[in-house]
């Protein structure tokens, strides 16, 4: 479990960031989804938008995720349970978290970005993702959650991978 | 070229009741170039949408039957399709995306050309002779292009039949899409851009396929009972149908999912319950309750041979895609919707798709598997034939049944061999 000690938003440090991201990527390469599911708030989003259009909105434009949390509930139970087929057997992944960076703080608001590379692995194939996350994070009883999250990728196409079938 | 005559394609016995398709067709690199030739080059093939290039001089670029073309609406306000290689040199004239321009300027010598597509401009022409007429160094088109309701066709077959008689009993099924607004339909910005490491024939397959939902989309039907929708609702009924020269559609209702146009789910959420009722209302008045209720209550998926899928279904998608080799395809998927659609219909409808469609969806990640895991199965070639039989002698086929596939079967062999497929006895498809 990720824990993040309370800091003033003032003095919040990319290291407490970093050491939280990190956390995050460990366990949904450990497929420990639903300790995962702990860090969002009750609110949270998840989205990945169309490769051809990274700024999209989703209530405008056709992304390739755009879950809320009864959503992202809903897709970690069918990835922990047996009819996810393009997941079960589950695929290896693993994920390169860097270039983090706090951009701002509004409110209880900390918007970061990093960049990411993450492997999948299946079948003897090995399909890479790379982009960047956007993440809007929240301090809730003295821990980080995370209020959204999207992964913009930067491949111009899910061209062969065909799928994101696993958490980005 | 390879002789394909002297091994059965597909075995149609019909006083059997047993249809086979040899996977061959699955695997072989001369078949597929069979397919560029015979099907791809002989067939309508749809290139886009008129709502994606709506301005004069916009432009998209893209593949289709695996050309880099250019779609443009011309300062004439003509759509064209224009075959993107400069005539001088061979190189792709435009290299961005979309955007809108009067004309496309070659990167390689600055040979320019208007958004018609016409030669205007060499640098240094004076070197060129007499005989060099550049009216002849226009940007090719494929032979033929026509539209139907805003859907853009291309042929490289000058000769084929005009569209709407190529389209035969699908033209019917793109109306009851079509008129759903009396504004038009428009694709909707975003799209999914994917692929499989399959052959394109299973996919046709696939997008057709009423069989398989139960089982390979278990996990979406959990997830609509979770949100609310009763176990009753995805005891479906319909029919497969052939509707001529390849073309196929399954149709079933009622539509467990919802769709945004006018049959409400509880995930949609009751606020949006009325709305939905009045178009209903508006559809029955313009239609009759009949014909309204199939455009609202009834799912279809359809299919436009050899490579354009429509299905109605949760939302409305359109997708085309082509094969690379023969166990790899590119994939497009795109949305389409009214064009006077509300802003919070809209993201309904779009937040609708995502529940089932795309490759980030509850079932399309399922389908690319599956299909996957056929082309991986292929490797054993000691099993020669799939099975398309299901329902073959019912009198009136299910959408769980294959007739669907059969009609597409019989056209691609046609098209493939020069000839319909042959009836073999049980005994001999059987035996490996």
């Amino acid at each position: 479990m990720a824990v993040v000690a309370v800091q003033q938003l003032q003095t919040i440090t990319r290291q407490t960031i970093e050491d939280f991201l990190y956390e995050e990527a460990a366990l949904l390469d450990e497929w420990r989804l639903d300790e995962w599911l702990e860090l969002l708030t009750d609110d949270a989003t998840y989205e990945v938008p169309s490769t051809d259009t990274p700024d999209g909105d989703p209530h405008t434009t056709l992304s390739l995720i755009a879950d809320d949390k009864t959503r992202i509930r809903s897709r970690v139970a069918q990835l922990l349970g047996k009819s996810a087929w393009a997941e079960n057997p589950p695929s290896r992944t693993r994920r390169m978290i860097s270039n983090v960076r706090v951009r701002r703080v509004e409110g209880e608001a900390i918007y970061v970005t990093a960049n990411f590379v993450v492997y999948r692995l299946r079948f003897e194939q090995m399909d890479t993702y790379v982009g960047r996350y956007e993440y809007i994070l929240v301090q809730r009883d003295g821990r980080l959650k995370i209020r959204a999250r999207k992964a913009i990728l930067d491949l111009e196409a899910l061209r062969p991978h065909g799928k994101v079938s696993f958490i980005l | 070229m390879h002789d394909v005559a002297s091994e059965i394609l597909i075995s149609d016995n019909v006083a059997d009741g047993l249809f086979r398709v040899n996977r061959r067709v699955f695997t072989d690199p001369h078949i597929l170039e069979l397919e560029a030739q015979r099907v791809f080059e002989q067939c309508w093939i749809y290139a886009g949408h008129e709502s994606e290039i709506p301005q004069a001089g916009d432009f998209r670029t893209r593949y289709v039957a695996g050309r880099p073309v250019i779609l443009t609406r011309g300062s004439d306000g003509e759509i064209r399709v224009l075959l993107n290689t400069c005539t001088h040199r061979g190189s792709l004239v435009c290299r961005q995306p979309s955007g809108n321009t009067k004309s496309f300027q070659c990167p390689y010598h600055a040979w320019t050309y208007s958004n018609h597509g016409e030669l205007i401009g060499i640098p240094g022409e004076d070197a060129y002779s007499e005989a060099f007429d550049r009216r002849e160094l226009a940007l090719a088109t494929p032979p033929r292009l026509e539209r139907y309701r805003g859907f853009i066709f291309i042929s490289f077959n000058p000769t084929i039949d005009g569209l709407v008689e190529y389209l035969a009993g699908a033209k019917e099924y793109l109306d009851l899409v079509c008129d759903q607004s009396e504004a038009g339909m428009e694709i909707v910005g975003g799209t999914q851009l994917y692929s499989m490491r399959a052959n394109w024939k299973l996919l046709v397959e696939n997008s057709l396929d009423g069989y398989h939902a139960p089982v390979t989309h278990q996990r979406y039907f959990e997830f609509l009972v979770e949100m609310g929708v009763d176990s009753r609702a995805m005891r479906r009924t319909g029919a497969g149908k052939s509707l001529r020269n390849g073309h196929a559609v399954i149709e079933s209702a009622p539509a467990p999912g919802g769709r945004p146009i006018a049959a409400w789910a509880p995930h949609f959420g009751k606020a949006r319950k009325a709305e939905l009722e009045a178009i209903q209302r508006q559809l029955e008045d313009r239609f009759g309750a009949e014909r309204a209720y199939r455009m609202t209550q009834t799912n279809r998926n359809l299919l436009i041979f050899p490579n354009l899928i429509i299905n109605d279904i949760m939302a409305i998608t359109v997708r085309t895609f082509f094969p690379r080799t023969p166990d790899y395809m590119d994939i497009t998927a795109w949305a389409l919707a009214p064009v006077d659609e509300r802003a919070e219909h809209r993201a309904m409808r779009l937040d609708n798709f995502l529940t089932f469609l795309g490759p980030g969806g509850f079932a399309t990640p399922d389908d690319v598997e599956m299909l996957e895991a056929c082309q991986m199965g292929f490797a054993n070639r000691e099993v020669q034939w799939s099975d398309i039989s299901r329902g073959m002698q019912r009198e009136h086929p299910l959408p769980n049944d294959e007739l669907q596939m059969r009609a597409f079967w019989r056209q691609w062999h046609e098209l493939i061999t020069l000839s319909p497929p042959v009836q073999i006895p049980a005994r001999r498809v059987t035996a490996v």
